[in-house]
């Protein structure tokens, strides 16, 4: 399932010339830096795929491998090194920050399971998605009481009511957004320790609740920008 | 080691300074005056020469001596130049309402902007290159060695045009820039030094014209940078300009003297309201006391509360940036367990007021770290970074900054919004990869249009750069598929590879930075090749050091026309002959450092003597003033040098 992990080809070492496998920062023998591996990011930690990781170590290993690659360790190496310190330390940083961040570890395994999910989704936490089916009716509701606020605003009138009304929806969605973590959470448990079939089921469902936390979390952030204003 | 030591650079808009890393101890280097601050400022010689042929340099005074110029010949010096670094023409207008920067007239958009300089034309970065140039010397002067390698700092909030220029600069000035690094966190690395403690902490760094806020997390020597904000046209340039302009339209209005049309004249208010502003630190009031050309005088009392609410709006203009970080950081002021002060203007009480609330101090029983001189912290700081990279000390070995991009990284899209591909304060080196494809059968062109910034539209960002992928095999529309990484390297600056898949053939790129200048002009624009070469080092060494000599034997020799050559005792006077006569026969040698050696015992047996002399130029500069005199008092250092002190080099 995993293609990108461990190639079986061993690549030689540009230093010493013995081969070595090819997902490796370091080559076993010399170690004289690689240039970058071809594996994904949980391989750049030594990691099989998992959703549940151990945040404080994967901070350890961070900064165990930023002392050995980053570019302030070859100021003075050669040309190639140089090339390679700053290539391997970027792969290291962009998986590092992917990793750390619950969301973008949960789209970045389900985009190498193959899920589509598109770039300007990630980007901008998907503005066009659509609203869930459960929630139309609070949301119709909701945004017209946002465009009330605003037109109050743009006048300079104050509406305690609306005001009072607002930061309750705000508190309402908030929970939801809770609920929708605690249920992203159940999903990582069971892709973690699942079988083929109960994978297949989990990253369908992280999917559904993926769109419904950035479209959660586009509500709460639209309520904190006018109540903000 | 077979290299040289690596300098750590502050180029900074009011101030620069050189320091290194002495043992485990950083330390600024001074210039020949004996002072740490090179004042940026670069003043050409006074007199004009003929539009001179390429490869032309002028000879230039940076620092103290540049700065006395600038009341006598204010068309021929420049200060504040990092305001104008790596800008393009719309963004300097803003500037030059508030600062006397004559741009040469026929510069057309897109093209890096020219300074007017006398007869001659200057880039922002070579007139940083002589300020570089200078700070190079000075640490060669004092290690007898060349120096060809640096670290230099830059405002955290710089984007990609504006390190690119700094880094241009030093080309220019003839240095290996090894790195360049966010002047907050230098000034963290400088503290950090000797706490092992780790924490979150926050660095205020309000200097003369840029602003920065930085959240880093120290752990076992890793100074992880979690966010940065700033603001690179905010610092005590503008603070210095409110007062400037209280004093200039009193002037106009109650004494009728336009002194706007009379540039040393403004630059001699400019110097009184610094002072000002300095004393308003300390004092409770103070005043300015100017005698105008028309005889009136012009007496106004500045009481420290009207200061501060004059300078309110300037100080708010910090909170903004400084809540962003922590948002950015995921942090509540609480969070952060100590607070760094760095920049000459976080002396003012009210930005020590304001910063206190900001992150809650007084209230949880901590006060801000001040231990270090603001001034030279990033200095410290950059000389700590050096050593890292150069692996010359022990206590750096096991220290590591990780740093941040300040600003997002963008493509413009269809409808000229933004894609974001790299957001802001993702740790540096940050890369991203994009794929792009072609809208047209048989198409072999496509355009990319880099942006940096946080707005929508493409159009309200900083324009980096526009890409030409070319030679992209001819096929059906859509079929290409370009894969172009988008890589910002330690230093914060982009580099773009591509290439097209399916064809395996390297697609060219053609990179047309929207600013800054090409390789060749930076090229053409290096300042002395021969800076570096060996041979010619030790030939300028002796021709420096013979100059000092030169210098102070000439005031010796007029020594006893002065009236504080009564007052030393006939011994005092002997030595001071003694030494003259020993510096005038080892000059004519070929050894510099006898040269120096001799140079330094005359200066010493000269010292008393100076000192005389100080006190009764004091007595009498305090007797009465003119307006001429008060701006030749006003233009020397707060601390005054060796009255003997020989002048900087040319």
């Amino acid at each position: 399932m995993f293609k990108v992990l461990d190639s079986a080809v061993p690549i030689a070492c540009w230093s010493c010339s013995i081969g070595h496998n090819d997902s490796t920062l370091f080559c076993p023998h010399c170690s004289k830096i690689q240039p970058p591996p071809g594996g994904d990011y949980f391989s750049v930690f030594g990691l099989e795929p998992k959703l549940n990781l151990d945040l404080p170590a994967l901070e350890h290993e961070f900064h165990r491998l930023s002392r050995k690659l980053h570019p302030d360790r070859f100021a003075r190496a050669l040309d190639n090194e140089k090339q390679w310190s700053l290539a391997d330390t970027a792969l290291l940083n962009d998986a590092y920050r992917t990793l750390k961040d619950p969301l973008r570890r949960t789209e970045y395994l389900l985009k190498l399971l193959g899920a589509e999910i598109s770039a300007e989704d990630e980007r901008n936490e998907g503005k066009s998605a659509k609203a869930p089916a459960d929630l139309l009716e609070e949301v119709f509701e909701l945004n017209m009481q946002l465009e009330e606020m605003r037109a109050a605003r743009a006048t300079g009138e104050a509406d305690p009511a609306l005001q009072i009304s607002l930061e309750q929806d705000k508190r309402k969605f908030g929970v939801l957004l809770e609920a929708v973590d605690e249920d992203l959470r159940g999903e990582w448990n069971l892709w973690d320790e699942g079988n083929a079939g109960a994978r297949a089921t989990a990253q369908r469902r992280m999917l559904a609740l993926l769109d419904r936390r950035r479209y959660l979390s586009n509500l709460v952030r639209d309520v904190n920008e006018v109540l903000g204003a | 080691m077979a290299e040289g030591r690596v300098v750590g650079i502050d180029l900074g808009t009011t101030n620069s300074l050189v320091a290194y890393m002495e043992g485990d101890t950083p330390v600024v280097i001074p210039g020949v005056d004996g002072s740490n601050l090179v004042p940026s400022v670069v003043a050409l010689d006074p007199i004009p020469v003929p539009i001179p042929a390429d490869g032309y340099r002028p000879t230039v005074t940076v620092g103290n001596s540049a700065r006395k110029a600038l009341i006598q010949t204010p068309e021929r010096v420049i200060y504040s130049v990092k305001r104008l670094m790596g800008r393009d023409l719309k963004e300097i207008h803003e500037e030059l309402k508030l600062f006397p920067f004559r741009l040469a007239g026929d510069v057309e958009d897109g093209e890096v902007p020219r300074i007017q300089l006398g007869e001659l034309r200057f880039t922002p970065p070579e007139i940083s290159a002589y300020i570089l140039r200078q700070l190079k010397r000075n640490a060669e002067r004092f290690f007898s060695a060349p120096v060809t390698q640096a670290v230099i700092t830059v405002p955290a909030y710089f984007n990609d045009a504006q390190r690119q220029a700094t880094k241009d600069a030093g080309r220019m000035a003839g240095l290996e820039v090894l790195r360049l690094v966010n002047e907050p966190t230098a000034a963290a690395l400088a503290y950090g030094l000797d706490r092992a403690n780790a924490g979150t902490i926050a660095v205020y760094d309000l200097g003369g014209g840029t602003f920065d806020i930085s959240i880093l997390k120290l752990r076992d020597g890793i100074f992880e940078v979690q966010s940065t904000n700033g603001d690179t046209h905010l610092g005590g340039d503008d603070i210095d300009n409110l007062l400037l302009a209280i004093a200039l339209n009193e002037i106009h209005a109650e004494h009728g003297v336009d002194l706007r049309q009379h540039p040393g004249a403004v630059q001699a208010v400019r110097k009184a309201a610094i002072e000002i502003k300095i004393q308003l630190s300390t004092e409770p009031i103070a005043r300015f006391d100017i005698e105008l050309p028309n005889g009136d005088r012009y007496q106004r009392e500045i009481p420290r509360e009207v200061f501060e609410m004059l300078i309110e709006p300037v100080l708010k203009r910090t909170a903004g940036p400084c809540k962003q970080a922590l948002a950015d950081a995921g942090i509540t002021p609480e969070q952060i367990d100590e607070v760094v002060l760095v920049g000459g203007s976080t002396r003012i009480p009210a930005v020590r007021q304001l910063v206190d609330e900001l992150f809650h101090l007084t209230a949880r029983g901590k006060r801000p770290h001040t231990k270090l001189n603001p001034d030279e912290v990033v200095a410290l700081g950059a000389a700590v970074q050096a050593s890292i990279l150069s692996g010359a000390s022990k206590s750096t070995e096991e220290m590591l900054l990780l740093d941040v991009t300040p600003l997002s990284l963008g493509i413009e899209a269809l409808g000229g919004t933004v894609a974001r591909i790299i957001q802001r304060n993702s740790t540096i080196p940050a890369s991203a990869t994009e794929h792009f494809t072609t809208g047209v059968d048989g198409q072999t062109n496509v355009a990319i249009h880099i942006v940096q910034g946080e707005r929508e539209l493409a159009a309200d960002c900083r324009s980096l750069a526009r890409f030409d992928l070319k030679g992209i095999p001819p096929m059906s529309a859509g079929l290409p598929r370009i894969e172009v990484k988008f890589l910002i390297d330690a230093d914060g600056i982009l580099q773009v590879t591509a290439r097209e898949q399916r064809s395996g053939m390297a697609a060219q790129i053609e990179v047309k930075p929207t600013y800054g200048l090409t390789d060749e002009q930076v090229e053409s624009m290096i300042l002395d090749s021969f800076d570096n070469a060996e041979a010619d080092f030790a030939k300028r060494l002796l021709i420096e050091a013979r100059n000092e000599a030169e210098t102070i034997l000439a005031a010796v020799e007029r020594a006893p026309e002065n009236p504080a050559w009564m007052q030393l005792t006939g011994d005092e006077q002997k030595a001071i002959k003694l030494a003259s006569d020993y510096l005038n026969k080892v000059k004519q040698s070929e050894n510099a450092t006898a040269i120096r050696e001799a140079t330094l015992i005359l200066d010493h047996a000269t010292r008393r003597f100076a000192e005389l002399m100080m006190e009764s130029a004091v007595s009498s500069a305090l007797r009465g003033k003119t307006m001429n005199t008060a701006g030749e008092e006003l233009a020397e250092t707060v601390t005054a040098p060796h009255a003997m002190a020989p002048a900087e080099f040319k």
